[in-house]
């Protein structure tokens, strides 16, 4: 294990990605507590350009809202969003590609058609249409979400599942006479991780900016602020006011650029020959 | 020795990139390519053999660091060459021919356009003089039907007719030295004689000077003229190769060539009036694959009517090709698939007609020892456990099955610390080892074991196949022994069986089989074992 | 060929009417008695014409009786009707169609060829300065919210530079007409497109490279190399022909993606499309017309998906009928 950390931190991309990481964590956790103040108040005349009035370094919005406290705020929804719904859809894809993949037959087919059908509807268009219609809510949208993604986590899962279920140390199992169950919990699932771990944190990324997208086309939860409804809201001004929307979408572009370096370090970390080799 | 080499490869030294096992793949070796000529290059996995191949085309991964020596072509020193230089010469001086022609050949081009490529490349003939001389050449390396063969893609032709499509690809430009780097290896052993016939055939029409890179002393005998053996990278014996088989000099090759089992089964007892350990009745697998809306369905009846039984105590081989369906069998006897119909017996259990915690019961009455040491074991799991999971899973103390494990990894000949390590530490043969430990942990009265030794070096084989033999007499185990090897078979069954296309069509006693064999397939077989003067000299 | 054509034919419509059903049910989960959130819809809630629209749309009939009708609706091509609009949704749909499909091909057409180039470049020369170039910028036009480079396009090219129109299909009320009319809306789908195409050209670009990477170590790559074939050609005929094949595929798996993209982008830059209708039917909260557009959209995913399948088989002669 000591070796993957290695890998991993002698990957550039991974250790960027994961200070910025870091920071967006800390930020969503302790930022909260620097700036008491909710970032719904009205705290200044409208309009306010960055770095002009001291204690408002990235001005104010349409409203006189600290956009400062809204990014602030607005990391605690993304990220949350990211992760909780990513957890959510890896409840259900696992074991959803694991009994697929390991029992196939008509079972398994039945569950791939299922999978199947959830990945040929259009992602975003289903989750647009879910949230409308569940109303938005922080709920609706991490179940949006989640409905959305958890079919490549199946597929994946079902494809290292079919081919580690032939593997001789597998069928040495089911010889040795093991159960179903340790079967997949020991001898399985443990050989299927890496590559889970590394879709995981391409999903978190991938929930970000559909939350964010969400967000910005007006199906944000209505009490939270989150960044992509800030973009939404200075889209109208973004003549007058530019700073409205540029800011919001670095912080987007900087967490969703995050996880997919941490991504690419953990899948490097994971299969390092692909690096050594040369021509 | 009469004609004067074409290349002399002359004290090369390759270093490897820094942090592998050793410095040097290859060592300060030197020998020469004579016209006319095959010179066999032999070593086990590791000993630097491909390299040599690589280096001769100026193929060598970038890691690799020419370091000294000389490879000395027509005047001019390969080692030295640029990359315009090395485009002039491969294919048309110098060509090769793989191991593995599936991956080999590009599966979205035609074996034609393949073959034609090689003109192209040195911008000889118009294209339809390429498609011509393609055809011809496919007719040449005795492709089955080659106006068809010319138009197919990789995936359409047998294992045989792709290697016997990369020869006629190799022999295109006429080259004067082909370099073969392993190229029966993958093949069946009717195929692999009918290849290495080829290649003599060719070689010697064209006078051209071989290469031929192998680890397989039976093949050796059958087609090399000189013979050079490496270690770890260094030439340790070259010569004629009646010298090298009759006299070899260094202790290494005399052990390499002792480690090739002899075709003579040694005199085994009689195994009369034995109770039965197993009985196989009728068996009978067809795979149905496809069969959609619009798909036609593909049928491969894998056993048809299999019978056979094992005696307690007795040995017996399973002997095929592959695609013969030993391996399915194997498997149909572990229950690790459902039989369509048959009967496999233990004792008095009816193995097959038992189902859920009844059959994992039973289960470890039969064990299994598997082919590939690499993917036998679980990576995740340390040996300890891996060894006693099983007796665990049937309740045995932990504590307990620890300890049976220690004394196991010692039955198999290694050491106690094994238990607390991980699969990759050890060795191929070691973790061979490890998965017979894992077998006889549960106590079986049979063992299955598939193509067991096959991805073992042929010293290491030799060892694990004692180590067999020698646990099945202590503990008096039955033995299913299934493998494509004639030779490992002869040493090691009591009785063999051999499969063609799913059917038993010769079973008998090693000896008697051996020695009259009844069924046109099994004679085939026999006649296609190379290395006949090994074979004498052993005998 | 043709049997296969019928065969992946055959398994779309399961899938359509598969989403079809999905649909229906969907219409049930809308908050609140359909029949009364019509009436919301055209502007009247009393009790006569709640039970009239009962009636009329079948609300009184028992569920399977209305899956029917609703399933038998589609297939005739009637998506329902759209009482904000006081259209038919097929209609309402039909007008804007050919406005996306205009979009979408343009995006993708353009991020396939520069993303496949770009691929090709970085995984050609490797570690070089030009490979990291490449490298960084694919990660983060991949990383980028599409809906937030878009107004960034707009504020650089439109606001600041006054380049290019950021607003519509055409110029309003210039009624150009021939070739100038061609130009015309060529110039307003520049932005767009090219906007709503960063993403996929960042992800063909690297899977592109990252496949070119793998294939190279095969060993027919090798077998290339022994035959004397220069460098080009073996990169252009070997190593990118065998490349492109995961690109094909990916590009298939993220046709959902495209239409989703085509949603943000129509709405940034109002853009007369299907995308933009969505974003309006969720403004004025149109379920007809949100559910009509939504059946759409994946029916263009399917046909999407049974393009490239058919590429896919005509590229790779391994395909033969299983899958």
């Amino acid at each position: 294990m000591s070796k993957f950390w290695r890998t991993m931190l002698r990957n550039p991309g991974g250790v960027i990605g994961v200070t910025i990481l870091v920071l967006a964590i800390a930020i969503a956790i302790f930022g909260p507590l620097l700036f008491p103040t909710s970032p719904w108040r009205m705290v200044q005349r409208p309009f306010l350009p960055p770095f002009t009035v001291p204690g408002l370094p990235l001005g104010t919005d349409a409203l006189g809202r600290d956009v400062l406290a809204g990014i602030i705020y607005g990391a605690r929804v993304s990220l949350l969003v990211g992760l909780v719904s990513t957890m959510a859809a890896l409840a259900v894809g696992i074991p959803v590609g694991a009994l697929a993949g390991y029992f196939g037959g008509k079972v398994g087919d039945a569950l791939m058609r299922f999978t199947e059908f959830f990945q040929t509807v259009p992602s975003f268009a289903l989750a647009i249409v879910l949230v409308a219609i569940l109303q938005p809510s922080i709920v609706s949208i991490v179940l949006a979400i989640a409905i959305v993604s958890w079919p490549p986590v199946a597929r994946l899962v079902r494809g290292e599942v079919l081919s580690l279920r032939t593997r001789e140390y597998v069928q040495a199992a089911i010889v040795t006479g093991q159960s179903h169950s340790w079967i997949i919990w020991r001898e399985i699932l443990p050989n299927a991780l890496s590559p889970v771990i590394v879709l995981a944190s391409l999903m978190v990324a991938t929930a970000i900016l559909l939350e964010s997208s969400l967000s910005f086309l007006g199906l944000g939860d209505p009490n939270l602020m989150s960044w992509g409804y800030m973009v939404g809201a200075g889209r109208t001004v973004i003549r007058q006011a530019w700073w409205i929307t540029l800011f919001p979408g670095i912080a987007i572009l900087l967490s969703v650029l995050a996880l997919n370096l941490i991504g690419e370090g953990l899948n490097d970390a994971f299969n390092p020959r692909l690096h050594k080799e040369g021509r | 020795m009469s004609a004067s080499p074409v290349v002399s490869i002359k004290n090369l030294k390759l270093a490897l990139p820094s942090g592998s096992d050793r410095p040097y793949a290859v060592d300060g070796i030197s020998f020469d390519l004579v016209p006319g000529k095959i010179l066999c290059v032999v070593g086990e996995s590791g000993s630097g053999k491909s390299m040599c191949a690589h280096a001769l085309l100026g193929l060598l991964p970038d890691t690799i660091i020419r370091e000294a020596g000389e490879i000395a072509y027509d005047g001019r020193n390969l080692l030295t060459l640029d990359d315009t230089g090395w485009l002039a010469l491969r294919g048309r001086h110098i060509a090769i021919v793989f191991q593995e022609p599936m991956t080999a050949l590009n599966p979205l081009m035609r074996i034609g356009d393949q073959i034609a490529e090689m003109f192209e490349a040195h911008n000889l003939l118009t294209p339809r003089q390429r498609k011509q001389k393609a055809l011809q050449l496919l007719h040449e390396v005795g492709l089955p039907e080659p106006e068809r063969s010319v138009r197919a893609y990789p995936h359409q032709l047998s294992g045989g007719q792709r290697q016997r499509a990369m020869i006629a690809m190799a022999l295109a430009l006429e080259p004067t030295i082909l370099v073969a780097d392993e190229p029966t290896t993958a093949l069946d052993v009717t195929t692999q004689a009918q290849i290495l016939e080829l290649i003599r055939d060719l070689q010697r029409r064209r006078n051209m000077a071989v290469m031929f890179i192998t680890h397989d002393f039976g093949v050796v005998s059958d087609i090399a003229d000189r013979v050079v053996v490496l270690q770890h990278g260094k030439v340790v014996e070259q010569g004629a190769a009646d010298d090298v088989f009759w006299r070899p000099q260094h202790p290494y090759t005399c052990a390499l060539l002792a480690a090739v089992p002899s075709m003579q089964p040694p005199p085994r007892a009689p195994l009369a009036d034995r109770a039965r350990a197993v009985e196989v009745v009728g068996l009978d697998k067809t795979y149905v694959s496809g069969g959609g809306w619009f798909q036609p369905e593909r049928r491969v009846q894998a056993a048809k009517q299999v019978n056979f039984d094992i005696l307690q105590g007795e040995t017996v081989g399973l002997v095929g090709e592959s695609g013969s369906g030993k391996s399915s069998v194997a498997r149909l006897v572990m229950r690790l698939i459902e039989p369509d119909q048959g009967t496999v017996r233990l004792g008095d259990t009816d193995f097959t007609r038992i189902a859920g915690k009844a059959l994992r019961r039973e289960r470890s009455r039969i064990q299994m020892i598997f082919q590939d040491p690499f993917a036998s074991l679980n990576p995740r799991r340390k040996v300890g456990n891996i060894i006693a999971d099983g007796p665990i899973a049937h309740g045995t103390d932990p504590a307990v099955a620890r300890q049976r494990a220690t004394e196991l990894l010692g039955l198999v000949g290694l050491n106690a610390s094994a238990m607390e390590r991980y699969p990759h530490e050890f060795s191929g043969g070691q973790r061979q080892r490890i998965g017979i430990a894992r077998a006889l942990a549960l106590e079986p009265e049979i063992i299955v074991a598939d193509e067991a030794v096959s991805a073992l070096d042929v010293s290491v084989q030799a060892q694990v196949l004692n180590l067999l033999e020698d646990l099945k007499a202590r503990l008096g185990l039955s033995m299913l022994f299934i493998t494509h090897d004639l030779r490992v078979a002869a040493q090691i069954c009591d009785r063999i069986a051999v499969m063609q296309r799913g059917a038993i069509v010769e079973l008998k006693p090693t000896a008697a089989l051996f020695s009259a064999p009844e069924h046109p397939y099994t004679r085939e077989l026999l006649a296609a074992v190379p290395g006949k003067i090994s074979s004498s000299r052993a005998a | 060929m043709p049997a296969f054509i019928a065969q992946r034919l055959a398994k779309a419509v399961v899938v359509l009417l598969a989403i079809v059903v999905f649909n229906f049910m969907l219409i049930r989960m809308a908050p609140g008695d359909p029949a009364m959130v019509m009436a919301g819809e055209a502007g009247a809630s009393d009790q006569i014409f709640v039970t009239q629209l009962r009636e009329k749309f079948g609300l009184d009939q028992p569920l399977p009786v209305q899956l029917y009708r609703y399933v038998k609706g589609i297939v005739t091509l009637d998506l329902g009707f759209s009482f904000r609009q006081q259209m038919p949704v097929a209609k309402l749909i039909a007008e804007r169609l050919p406005a996306t499909l205009l979009l979408t091909v343009t995006a993708f057409v353009i991020s396939l060829l520069i993303g496949v180039l770009f691929g090709t470049l970085a995984a050609r020369f490797a570690g070089t300065w030009a490979d990291t170039a490449i490298t960084i910028l694919a990660l983060i036009f991949y990383a980028t919210p599409l809906f937030w480079v878009a107004l960034m396009a707009i504020l650089l090219f439109s606001v600041s530079m006054d380049w290019l129109p950021s607003f519509g299909y055409e110029t309003v009320g210039a009624n150009y007409t021939g070739f100038a009319h061609v130009l015309d809306v060529g110039a307003h789908l520049i932005l767009p497109a090219t906007t709503m195409g960063l993403f996929f050209m960042a992800t063909y670009a690297r899977m592109t490279r990252a496949s070119m990477l793998e294939v190279k170590r095969h060993d027919f790559v090798k077998t290339a190399r022994a035959k004397g074939l220069r460098d080009a050609v073996i990169q252009r005929r070997h190593v990118l022909r065998n490349a492109l094949l995961p690109v094909v595929t990916l590009a298939g798996l993220q046709a959902g993606t495209l239409v989703g993209g085509a949603v943000l982008t129509e709405t940034v830059f109002a853009w007369p499309g299907i995308g933009r209708l969505m974003y309006e039917a969720l403004l004025q909260r149109d379920y007809n017309l949100l559910l009509g557009v939504f059946v759409v959209c994946s029916a263009m995913v399917l046909a999407f998906n049974l393009i490239t399948d058919l590429i896919y088989r005509a590229v790779d002669p391994r395909i033969e009928f299983a899958s």
